[in-house]
């Protein structure tokens, strides 16, 4: 294991000091327990929004914490989601009076902790709304498995919710908007090489040096099949078909195209994978209104990439065009 | 051991603490072959916050002992296993509330009822391929091995039907948590949590022998 590190054990907490001094004027650090909140928190009155899940993903939360999208985001260790008492400090930090919502990717471990902190914040009469996240068309929705992930479109969903949030709508309006976006988002995920948790110091999986792991959750967990190798548009072909088909999309339909990378592929190969998908998309006739291209929600240095398509309507678009201030996503009035 | 009380129960922590030092590289490698591949880290991180609580004060009922490794597990561990052995942890120290000491009856309806709250956070059932399919045999074992026999008897049979149990998780395909994205590929490998849960269990058995 090749990493710049000090002690496997102080990654996170190491890196989050990093962050606080990066961007004082986005985000403040809290520690034991540790989250990520917004600067000028809480903001009374207003809806606050709070997310979190395993560091290694980053800039997901903390990069995603600021004017306009996440209140806080409780990072648990590497790969693992945060504890309820790190979620329950996040929400009690950024309770304005309006009432918070967890944006939650299913996973076990998130939606555990995730619901046990909102029981606890409910006892500290907290108003509490959750929206689980579950947008991986490659794992199969059946009572075989712990259901779809949550993946690449928990951005888009913070987002949006967030700029709702910011104008000021109410908890149950954000929620609504949240689950909206939740039910309007589909992504695939394909691996190329796997990555290296600090804490073991060994890959988290196995790939030949010719074989891809196709339908790959956020940790490189697998949810298809491994096949051979193959150019960028049957790669881009197999995930959108995939995803164009769940919804399904239509011809017609008005798209936001979201390639993201996994923290180890080359931002050049994104945007020849965002290219590839254009021309798929425009041979179905299903029009891409608006983008996002790079490394959003990672898995360390693995590379890959995932594909997301956000179905728009006048609302989504108006709400992702507001502005917002965070560390890895901005857009200015 | 007849019956147990707190002195007792806390070194059967610091055994459960122990077991997890040991085994815990080897959790996690089960982990890496069908999950994430960090439920060894996440443990020892748990237990070891667990044992510096005790050094720091030891609680003077089996029941406080069991909240304070409840309330710690699930605020240092994370992961799914955080909630759920910290629920399992939680509900047997209600079942068991503010007795002095537990007899084999007692030690028996503690397991019960953190098996039942295990059931009640995850949602799983025998046969997905998780921890649940070495608590459940572990309960039925301890039932029986209740009605005549010690704390120890009781702690003994219920960590040799986990031990056995666990390792039958191998050809199961897992249908809960991380695993069962792998679908058919998980089969061939023992469930961690399984294993996890079927050292915890004989831990507390070899504690309780041990103190006679």
């Amino acid at each position: 294991m090749k990493k710049i590190i000090n002690d496997p054990d102080e990654v996170v907490s190491e890196a989050l000091a990093g962050m606080a001094q990066a961007h004082p004027d986005l985000i403040t650090v809290r520690t034991k327990p540790d989250y990520v909140v917004r600067a000028d928190a809480p903001v009374e009155g207003k809806v606050a929004l709070v997310s979190g899940g395993g560091s290694g993903h980053e800039p997901l939360h903390g990069g995603f914490v600021g004017r306009g999208m996440l209140s806080a985001a409780a990072p648990g260790a590497v790969f693992t989601s945060p504890t309820p008492d790190q979620v329950l400090a996040a929400t009690q930090a950024v309770d304005g009076g309006a009432g918070v919502l967890h944006i939650v990717k299913n996973y076990t471990g998130d939606v555990l902790n995730f619901e046990t902190a909102a029981e606890l914040a409910a006892a500290e009469d907290i108003e509490v709304r959750s929206v689980i996240v579950d947008d991986d068309v490659a794992v199969k929705d059946s009572t075989f498995t712990a259901g779809r992930r949550g993946v690449a479109g928990t951005v888009l969903v913070e987002k949006i919710a967030g700029a709702a949030a910011e104008r000021g709508d109410s908890l149950d309006e954000v929620t609504a908007v949240a689950e909206k976006v939740v039910r309007q988002v589909r992504s695939m995920g394909v691996a190329l090489t796997p990555c290296t948790v600090p804490h073991s110091g060994e890959p988290s999986f196995e790939l030949g040096d010719d074989e891809i792991e196709l339908g790959i959750g956020i940790h490189g967990e697998p949810g298809r099949e491994k096949v051979k190798l193959q150019p960028a548009d049957a790669i881009v072909e197999t995930l959108l078909t995939a995803i164009v088909d769940d919804l399904p999309y239509a011809e017609g339909d008005q798209v936001l195209l979201f390639v993201n990378g996994m923290g180890g592929t080359p931002v050049i190969e994104l945007y020849l994978a965002y290219n590839s998908a254009r021309k798929f998309l425009s041979d179905k006739g299903i029009e891409v209104s608006r983008s996002l291209v790079g490394n959003y929600i990672t898995s360390l240095e693995m590379q890959g990439m995932s594909i997301t398509l956000l179905r728009l309507d006048e609302q989504l678009t108006e709400l992702w065009d507001a502005p917002v201030s965070t560390i890895a996503l901005r857009r200015d009035a | 051991m007849a019956s147990c009380d707190a002195a007792a129960t806390a070194a059967a922590v610091r055994q459960m603490a122990e077991t997890i030092e040991q085994h815990h590289t080897e959790l996690t490698h089960l982990d890496r072959e069908i999950g994430d591949g960090d439920h060894g880290a996440n443990l020892v991180r748990g237990f070891r916050a667990v044992v510096e609580k005790l050094d720091a004060d030891e609680p003077g009922t089996p029941g406080a002992v069991l909240k304070l490794v409840a309330t710690t597990l699930i605020s240092t561990v994370g992961g799914a296993s955080g909630p759920l052995f910290g629920t399992a942890f939680l509900r047997a120290a209600t079942k068991v509330g503010d007795a002095e000491t537990l007899d084999a009856a007692m030690v028996s309806d503690a397991l019960s009822a953190a098996a039942e709250g295990v059931v009640a956070r995850g949602k799983a059932a025998v046969g997905d391929k998780t921890m649940i399919d070495a608590f459940e045999p572990a309960v039925q074992a301890a039932q029986s091995a209740a009605e005549e026999g010690s704390v120890a008897d009781v702690l003994e049979a219920a960590a040799a039907a986990a031990e056995q149990a666990a390792s039958e998780t191998a050809p199961l395909e897992a249908r809960k948590g991380r695993a069962s994205y792998l679908g058919e590929r998980s089969v061939g490998h023992v469930d961690p949590g399984a294993q996890s849960t079927a050292y915890l269990l004989r831990s507390l058995a070899t504690s309780a022998s041990s103190a006679g």
